[in-house]
């Protein structure tokens, strides 16, 4: 158990570790550019304690030689006393060279980040795009998109703020200690001891609101559902005349998170007076004992304000510090989060795949199928379709003809051992998929527009869609027409933000997106459903007309569609039952016949 | 999506003001605690000043012990005040967030049917959820922090001149070139931030498609050209968020840059008071330092407004909406209104529906969908809508509802124009069932007694008898008090159906508006639903929207709709031997059925 953990927490490191590609060097920058910004820090007070101290207080000063013979060079620090604009002039150097290198971290904090960001994001998108379609089938489309989104910011955060900070942080810490502890260590000692105690508070204390967090989050979601719930199903409230319960029952829920987050407005607020308390009273200590050993011991007035302002550098970051390492425990939830996406298994094609030609015939040699955890799909189904001719499918739901298309598509993988589909004599599974893909035509039952515009969508398979092409391929589908009605014409946006296209024109528009791929194959999905008979036979003739060439798959109820086939068959349950021309079907005493009739003779029946 | 930017007076923070009131006082003790806690921190570097000055300077500590019970109060007055105006702060905008989302709520439950028509749902939930939230977190923040920082400015500045006046003179010297910076970068900061919204949604967006449309993607290949895309958006992502970083370090930078001018200056021009006073020189190497902080600040602030401007406008445009249908004042006056209705005064409905000449056009629409249209439909008639998806059925059922109302003409209920009684009172009275059964989160039970609250077990058995739902609710782990689930979806679609009609039985409407399922259910549920319609319609006035056109043979008058008009109209048997439109619907429909009957 312990070992697997241990290794979980290697692969996300090693997930950060492959993300960093490319930003490694930038991160490196950003560091070093701290560094500069921290001993800038450093140096400031330490002119100020010079100038208050040997330039006008007169000390001999203790600073290394370098400085030392430098300020001999000038003329002394007496000198410099009656000259303070010098002294003047080195701390505005000094905020220059603190303000660029500052500048500089910024700027190359966010291009590490951001590139790193983007290498994230690029990688997840391309996996993504990858993953087999089984993996999209099993994983809830909400979800995917949260670790897309949300976990990728806050682990962005993460990297961009909290890493850099907590680096930059301990920096600083360990810097204005050791310039703090080179003047006086006593006093080192006593600006500590508070410390600890401030850092182990403050981690202790936001690894323990976490849950309160969560528990906010929670009901914040619960509000949410509900408001939801109350929005789609107004007809109902409005129907019962339900509205006055369902603005209790909101209240209530309303109230309720409310008052949690109240309850953890006071639960931080405490936090913050307590660490108020906590750094006052060691700022306090500082004051104190400073002066006291201002008085009493060796302290320099000059080395005193410069320890105060070593001290303030100390305050803040201590707080920061503790939450910091409090959050990262979130930070690690989204990077495994994202890792569970990066490690899910691509689809991979065969080493020797080859891009095989694909206008031959294609052959289903005794195919069965499963899907994961279901009965068994398909059964030995065994056919040949010559190439260039068209086959028509009938068959009832869930009589398997989707998925017999979607493995021939190699959307489901056939497992060896369970027969195999050949086109042109080629296994499919010895032929690249994307070249198979590029090379099969096919409109799905529920097609899917892009937020693009209608134009855009239907041109997507090509480079540089030209107007005319995606005209004359709209105009096959019987879309043509139509979109010419619309006031921005082929420009007009699809989706969420544009116009609405009803079912039977999402359907002509994903057909002439499919035959702007001009494929030598070509796959009818049931996508003439939900036009009337007469365009359906329009489009049919327009295919016709412009792939003469194509092997054209049919999957239809309509007879009138089917019976131009040069082959159809008919599924039952996964089994091929009846396989034949319209003319031998129409009269071979089947499913087949019987449809045929109740299409062709319902008139009679009825009247 | 894109930002329209507005301008709205004062950000728009006028309009919000009314949804303050009832936290006016936590606002004002907010403030004050503000102040304690700015003034505080004025206070505290003056203790350095008096230790450097007094036990320093003087070499002697009698005055510590006052010294130290001084220094401790003011830490603990900071550390408590604090404590107040941060818990208030968040207090605030927790509740100001609640009244607005409880406002907001309230309002949409009281808006007509042509609103949830034209916005959808996430659109509206985005409204009532996320612009509130931005809202109350700005009001309270804000305040709060522009307390803090403008008065500690203020104080900082008053100190600074009470103790040297010419010294802080020149500090201050400093301060109008600060003004002109800010206002150089503000706008371009504030433009800068937006863009980098903008691409950041645009990629959100096409995470959005990659994965909801992997399959399109996958059957067209087209991996390559969908990742360029997606790249393409995550360079412009990376330019645009250096960009901005190096804009704002630039102006981050300079404000840095003038502070430390502002402590060379005390320096230079001060360093002599160093050398008596050397306290005050200390004190004004800290304000000088803190005083940039507010300055900074205000561009975020500016930001945030502006941002927030959008999520103000969006809000107080939910709540202007009115609706398009409203009881008149007497009709409240008797009747009552949503909130609370007067049902001692409610009378019972007979069941008689009458249209008077109605011409109705939907308020979004331009085409008039019924034109001097009158039926009478007496109690006890089973009227059915027939038409194709999307032909318009259910116009004549919304106006019954009063969903919609006539543009012209009456409807009568009862023999009475409909705007006579109240929307609640009708609602109460009729029944409703609808294509796609929506329960609520919550048991079976709770659902059904939706219908009538105060239905007694029995009766709650006998309606689940009526619509042969036993097995059903037997099948379920929990009978009865089983949970559904959100929208019901732990249940089958067959499974909500049947639970809808017994809930609308329980109401016992004597009108009942039926809109058939498309839904796809198996057979044997498909039978039930069938009949449960038939006794559920049976002994009331029904309107059936129809898909199924075997369900409205014995209906008493069949409607059928075509392009949102009524072409037809009559008996099964009429309609079939008119040889016209329903016709042909019903031919197509009987081939379709048999088919599938052949292939199941």
């Amino acid at each position: 158990m312990k070992k697997k953990q241990h290794r979980e927490k290697n692969r996300t490191l090693g997930l950060l570790w492959q993300f960093l590609k490319g930003s490694k060097r930038y991160f490196l920058i950003s560091i070093l550019c701290a560094g500069v910004t921290a001993l800038a820090d450093m140096i400031q007070p330490q002119i100020i304690r010079a100038a208050v101290d040997c330039a006008i207080g007169g000390e001999e000063g203790d600073f290394p030689a370098f400085v030392m013979e430098a300020v001999e060079r000038i003329g002394g620090f007496a000198y410099l006393g009656q000259h303070l604009w010098i002294m003047a002039l080195a701390v505005v150097a000094v905020a220059g060279v603190q303000v660029l290198s500052q500048y500089n971290f910024r700027v190359f904090n966010t291009k590490a980040s951001e590139t790193l960001v983007k290498t994230m994001r690029d990688q997840l998108f391309g996996h993504i795009e990858r993953l087999p379609f089984s993996w999209h089938m099993k994983n809830k489309t909400g979800d995917i998109i949260q670790r897309c989104t949300s976990d990728i910011d806050t682990t962005k955060n993460f990297l961009s703020e909290q890493l850099t900070s907590v680096f930059r942080i301990s920096l600083l810490l360990v810097l204005s200690v050791t310039f703090m502890a080179s003047m006086h260590p006593v006093l080192t000692l006593i600006a500590l001891i508070p410390t600890p105690v401030i850092i182990a508070y403050s981690f202790h204390f936001h690894r323990k609101v976490h849950d309160g967090f969560l528990d906010c989050d929670e009901n914040e979601g619960k509000l949410s559902a509900m408001a939801q719930e109350n929005l789609t199903g107004v007809r109902v409230v409005r129907a019962f005349g339900r509205e006055r319960a369902e603005i209790d029952k909101f209240q209530k829920q309303n109230d309720h998170y409310t008052a949690l987050w109240e309850k953890m407005a006071k639960i931080m607020s405490r936090f913050w007076s307590v660490s108020d308390i906590l750094s006052g009273t060691q700022v306090m200590l500082v004051v104190v004992f400073g002066a006291w050993f201002c008085v009493h011991g060796n302290l320099n007035e000059g080395e005193y304000i410069a320890f105060i302002s070593y001290n303030s550098m100390l305050v803040w970051p201590i707080r920061m510090l503790g939450r910091m390492i409090g959050e990262m425990s979130k930070a690690g939830v989204s990077i495994d989060r994202v890792a569970y996406i990066m490690d899910s298994p691509i689809e991979q094609d065969d080493p020797d795949a080859v891009d095989a030609p694909m206008d031959g015939d294609i052959c289903f040699e005794h195919v069965s199928f499963a899907y994961e955890n279901a009965p068994q799909m398909l059964h030995d189904i065994h056919f040949t379709m010559k190439a260039g001719t068209t086959l028509g499918i009938l068959g009832g739901t869930g009589s398997g003809k989707t998925t017999m298309m979607l493995l021939l598509d190699k959307l489901y993988p056939l497992e060896e051992g369970n027969g195999r589909i050949t086109v042109g004599g080629v296994d499919i599974r010895k032929i690249r998929t994307a070249h198979l893909r590029r090379n099969i035509g096919m409109v799905l039952q529920e097609p899917y527009l892009f937020s693009r515009t209608i134009g855009e969508n239907i041109g997507i398979l090509s480079e540089k869609p030209d107007l005319e092409a995606v005209r004359s391929a709209a105009a096959a589908a019987v879309l043509d027409e139509t979109v010419c009605s619309f006031a921005s014409g082929y420009d007009t946006m699809v989706g969420e933000r544009g116009v609405t296209l009803s079912g039977g024109q999402k359907q002509r528009a994903a057909i002439a997106r499919t035959l702007m791929g001009d494929t030598p194959i070509l796959i009818f999905d049931d996508s003439l459903s939900a036009v009337d008979t007469e365009t359906d036979t329009k489009i049919r003739r327009a295919i016709q007309q412009r792939f003469g060439k194509a092997s054209v798959i049919l999957i239809s109820h309509r007879i009138t569609t089917l019976s131009a086939a040069d082959k159809i068959i008919v599924l039952d349950r996964g089994r091929i039952v009846e396989e034949g021309t319209h003319e031998q079907l129409k009269a071979g005493g089947g499913i087949y016949q019987k449809i045929y009739e109740t299409q062709s003779g319902s008139r009679e029946v009825i009247s | 999506m894109t930002e329209k930017t507005t301008h709205l007076k004062y950000f728009g923070i006028g309009k919000i003001l009314p949804f303050l009131r009832h936290v006016r006082k936590l606002i004002v003790i907010m403030v004050v605690f503000g102040l304690v806690s700015s003034v505080t921190d004025i206070i505290l570097p003056l203790y350095q000043r008096y230790a450097l000055d007094c036990f320093v300077g003087l070499g002697t500590f009698d005055t510590l012990p006052a010294f130290l019970i001084a220094y401790i109060l003011t830490i603990l007055v900071a550390a408590g005040s604090n404590y107040i105006s941060c818990a208030l702060a968040t207090i605030i905008e927790m509740r100001v967030n609640r009244q607005l989302r409880q406002t907001g709520f309230n309002h949409l439950q009281t808006l007509s049917f042509s609103y949830f028509n034209q916005n959808s749902v996430g659109y509206i939930h985005a409204r009532l959820m996320s612009d509130t939230s931005r809202i109350g977190s700005l009001v309270s923040w804000t305040l709060v922090d522009c307390v803090w920082r403008v008065s500690y400015l203020v104080g900082a500045v008053a100190v600074m001149v009470t103790l040297n006046p010419s010294l802080a003179a020149m500090v201050l010297s400093i301060l109008p070139l600060l003004v002109i910076l800010f206002s150089i970068f503000q706008k371009k900061l504030i433009r800068v931030n937006r863009e980098v919204r903008e691409v950041n949604s645009r990629i959100t967006g096409n995470f959005n498609e990659g994965i909801t449309g992997a399959k399109t993607i996958k059957s067209l290949a087209i991996e390559e050209k969908m990742e360029n895309r997606f790249t393409e958006e995550t360079d412009n992502m990376r330019t645009k968020s250096v960009q901005a970083s190096r804009l704002r370090g630039l102006f981050a930078g300079t404000m840095n840059f003038a502070s430390s001018v502002a402590l060379a200056i005390v320096l230079w021009k001060g360093g002599y008071i160093a050398v008596d006073q050397i306290g005050t020189f200390s004190v004004f190497m800290s304000y000088a330092q803190g005083m940039m902080e507010p300055l900074r600040w205000l561009v975020d602030i500016v930001s945030d407004l502006i941002t927030t401007q959008v999520n103000i406008e969006r809000f107080t445009n939910l709540l202007a909406v009115k609706s398009d249908v409203t009881d008149t004042p007497e009709v409240i006056e008797k009747y009552g209104d949503t909130l609370n209705p007067k049902k001692e005064n409610w009378e019972p409905l007979k069941g008689d529906i009458a249209f008077r000449n109605v011409t109705f056009r939907y308020p979004d629409g331009e085409e008039t969908v019924l034109e001097h249209f009158s039926l009478d439909i007496p109690f006890g008639t089973h009227l059915a809508i027939v038409g194709e998806t999307g032909a318009g059925k259910s116009t004549l059922a919304n106006l019954v509802c009063r969903f919609y109302e006539p543009t012209e003409g009456q409807l009568l209920i009862d023999g009475r124009d409909a705007r006579e009684r109240s929307q609640l009172w009708l609602h109460d009275s009729i029944g409703y069932v609808l294509q796609t059964p929506h329960l609520f989160s919550g048991t079976v039970r709770e659902n059904l007694l939706m219908g009538n609250p105060e239905a007694t077990e029995e009766q709650i058995l006998s309606a689940i008898r009526t619509v042969s739902a036993e097995e059903v609710i037997a099948h379920l782990e929990k009978g009865l008090d089983t949970d559904v689930g959100e929208g019901g979806d732990l249940l089958s679609t067959g499974e909500k159906q049947l639970i809808s009609f017994a809930r609308a039985i329980l109401a016992d409407p004597r009108i009942l508006i039926l809109d058939e399922a498309t839904a796809s259910v198996d057979t044997m549920t498909e039978a039930k639903i069938q009949a449960a319609m038939e006794s559920v319609t049976a002994g009331r006035t029904s309107i059936m929207i129809a898909h199924r056109l075997s369900t409205v043979r014995n209906a008493d008058l069949i409607l059928v709709v075509r392009n949102g008009r009524i072409v037809e109209q009559g008996t099964h048997r009429e309609l079939l031997e008119m040889g016209g439109y329903y016709h042909e619907l019903y031919t197509r429909q009987y081939e379709e059925e048999a088919t599938a009957r052949i292939l199941a």
